[in-house]
């Protein structure tokens, strides 16, 4: 019900004339400590955007609050100037910091820019991992839990709308989120180049560190067959299959279990070679000469170097998959321009989208301005009507409202069609001004 | 006899533009992309075939008795076989690699061969026309298998480098080029078995008597042999992979053989042209 209120009141209050601004941090401007105490929770997100809403310091609220970054982007009538100090004060008034342990961590963004930053962030330009898919999600989510919270309206839910839209037109246009840019990733990739489709094709993990289990999660994304799990510790061992939903067997069987896998992570510490040659060659032997891909990201490392020269066997150690990560950390930097030119696009149609609402509200106050001097000038020159003059008075009334038509109506025709006249904000800005009527709109108000 | 090349231009146009869509695909990997290389691949190889259906009105016979009219069936086929791997696959990723093959087989036909057609051939009969395509069918599917190899070849080494190119990531997996190689091979085999058979029959018909000690049969029976052992060795444990994709690549130096040298030099009754 509060929710309802909420939209409600926003809805009715809003005609064109809004102030788009964000705040927030991110991992470029603080470190993971502070990070960690502006994050929002799902439920602290939601209660901060209805308190910013019911407080009337602004119409619109999301929060997008990731491991990476926590950012409030806020709508207002009429405040542009204050409104991103009010929004701060407000974020740091929530998470209990003083304005010190915030300075020189926030950033301010208003209007065009807060709205670019938002794309940005929707293409992956501002992620710690350039072009990572998993933040449009994480704004998906964040909009839709606005959304059906109510504390959204028209700017945000265009504004929000159009990053999914960027984001979605980035990943499907460009190049900046296909290539793997971790080790794990590389590896399973490179391993999908030999056997293509996972789905039909096992793993054999040796290791049950935090690598490993990197390299697991990424076989399980891409649909792997079976996963089997090898270690010292058995009990780690069982302890990641378990997790993962794999198979364990003990380190003796080690040489038995590299019979059937097709593809073998080897993340395990230690200064001698864990598998040597002959013994990949006997596990050749026993799989009729089926290929296997071998995966070893241990430093030092595992896998004798000599078993590179075993047929069909395909060795790639951490320099190989470091170079091909470094390798695709660059094409994915190559693609930037790009990226930054749909941004810019998606920016201009936003901006744009907004300055036609403005025209619009501008239209309807100076409609408003000239009705309210019609009705005064007849009342002063004429005053009160008698039976003589109605009919008079009737046909002045009908011709001056024509003339309030016909003056009002070309300059609405123009914004409607001149996509020039209606993108810079500032020029209806000085519109307004001119015909004073910022000040009849207070009036109007009261 | 007058024969107007405008169709086989429209062709060439569309294999043209269907190479671009398949580069595309390839470096950008999207769907409207491949969905485009393939419709503009349909639309060529419908061109193609009216082209030789036009052609073969005029001879009132297949085109394979004079030499454009065999290198563009062979490159129609070529592009027909290829555009069944694909669907049959799922893969479009080679295809920047095949229709290239097709360009410029049909290039050096409209540029070293008469286009003119031939006056009518003799009346062979429908076994023996089907003798002849099913024999041109065989060795386009052949080339497309020796293309895939390659593929696989190069491929292979690249990953054996550790070092991956910007295409690398688009290509097919070695695992699917050796599955798209070997129904190729075992279109191409099927199809020259049929087509050898056929010919065996017809002869037998005519004469009486088969040829055996023609060289074009010859040289056909020793390219059945060797694709046969190819399939046989593919799963072998000291063969599958890269050897295998070798012995695929150098089988097709035979059928090379047995489609130029033997046809234009050595054999006594299957020269056409």
């Amino acid at each position: 019900m509060a929710v309802d209120s909420i939209s409600e009141g926003r809805q009715t209050a809003f005609r064109g004339r809004a102030a788009l601004a964000l705040i927030g941090c991110n991992h470029l401007t603080a470190g993971v400590e502070l990070r960690e105490r502006v994050a929002f929770t799902p439920e602290q997100a939601l209660r901060a955007a209805t308190d910013l809403c019911q407080s009337g310091v602004i119409e619109e609220a999301v929060v997008v609050s990731t491991c990476n970054r926590s950012e409030l982007y806020g709508v207002a009538e009429e405040r542009g100037e204050t409104l991103p100090n009010t929004l701060v004060s407000y974020f740091s008034e929530f998470h209990k910091l003083s304005p010190v342990e915030l300075n020189g961590r926030i950033y301010r963004r208003a209007g065009r820019e807060a709205a670019r930053h938002l794309f940005r962030v929707a293409s992956g330009l501002d992620s710690m991992m350039l072009g990572e898919a998993e933040i449009l999600g994480q704004v998906r989510e964040a909009y839709s839990r606005a959304l059906s919270n109510g504390s959204t309206g028209p700017v945000l839910n265009r504004l929000f709308q159009g990053a999914l839209e960027v984001g979605k037109r980035v990943r499907a246009e460009t190049e900046i989120g296909t290539r793997p840019v971790s080790v794990a990733a590389a590896g399973v990739k490179l391993a999908e180049r030999i056997f293509g489709d996972l789905k039909g094709h096992s793993a054999l993990i040796v290791g049950a560190g935090a690598v490993a289990e990197q390299v697991m999660e990424n076989l399980c994304a891409r649909g792997i067959g079976g996963v089997e799990v090898v270690n010292r510790s058995f009990a780690r061992a069982e302890e990641l299959a378990l997790r993962m939903g794999g198979k364990v067997s003990e380190w003796s069987a080690l040489e038995r279990a590299l019979e059937s896998p097709d593809i073998i992570v080897m993340s395990v510490s230690g200064s001698s070679h864990v598998l040597t040659r002959p013994m990949l060659e006997r596990a050749m032997l026993a799989r009729a000469g089926r290929a296997i891909c071998i995966i070893d990201l241990s430093v030092p490392r595992s896998v004798e170097p000599e078993v590179d020269g075993i047929y069909n066997i395909y060795l790639f150690n951490v320099d190989h998959l470091g170079e091909i990560v470094e390798q695709n950390k660059k094409a994915r930097e190559a693609e930037v321009p790009r990226v930054e030119a749909i941004v810019d696009e998606h920016v201009n149609k936003f901006l744009a989208w907004q300055s036609s609402i403005e025209g619009a509200g501008l239209i309807e106050s100076l409609r408003k301005r000239l009705e309210i001097e019609r009705q005064s000038l007849i009342a002063a020159h004429i005053g009160g009507a008698n039976d003589t003059y109605n009919s008079e008075r009737q046909l002045l009334e009908k011709l001056t409202r024509e003339l309030i038509d016909r003056i009002v109506d070309l300059p609405a025709s123009h914004l409607r069609s001149e996509r020039k006249l209606r993108r810079p904000v500032e020029g209806l800005a000085a519109l307004r001004e001119l015909f004073g009527l910022a000040d009849s709109d207070e009036k109007g108000e009261s | 006899m007058k024969y107007s090349m405008g169709i086989d231009v429209i062709a060439l146009v569309l294999y043209l533009a269907s190479f671009v869509a398949y580069t595309v695909h390839l470096h950008r990997d999207r769907r409207w992309s491949g969905r485009a290389a393939t419709l503009l691949l349909i639309l060529a190889i419908l061109a193609h075939y009216y082209a030789l259906l036009e052609r073969s009105r005029l001879i009132h016979a297949i085109p394979y008795d004079d030499l454009y009219g065999s290198m563009s069936l062979f490159a129609w086929l070529l592009a027909v076989t290829y555009l069944g791997l694909e669907m049959y696959h799922r893969r479009r990723a080679v295809g920047s690699f095949v229709v290239p093959f097709v360009i410029l087989w049909l290039v050096i036909a409209m540029l070293v061969a008469p286009a003119r057609a031939h006056s009518e051939p003799a009346a062979n009969g429908a076994l023996f026309a089907f003798h002849i395509t099913i024999g041109i069918l065989a060795y386009a599917a052949f080339a497309i298998s020796f293309l895939l190899s390659l593929i696989y070849l190069v491929q292979n080494r690249v990953l054996r480098r550790g070092r991956p190119g910007f295409a690398f990531w688009r290509f097919p997996a070695l695992d699917v080029l050796e599955r798209m190689s070997r129904s190729s091979v075992w279109v191409g085999l099927v199809a020259l078995a049929i087509g050898t058979i056929l010919g065996f029959v017809w002869e037998h018909r005519l004469t009486g008597h088969f040829a055996m000690a023609d060289p074009k049969v010859l040289v056909t029976l020793v390219v059945l042999a060797v694709y046969a052992v190819y399939l046989s060795i593919v799963h072998a444990p000291t063969w599958r992979g890269a050897r295998a994709a070798s012995v695929c690549a150098c089988n097709f130096v035979i059928v090379l053989f047995s489609y130029t040298i033997v046809n234009l030099y050595f054999t006594g009754f299957h020269r056409f042209f």
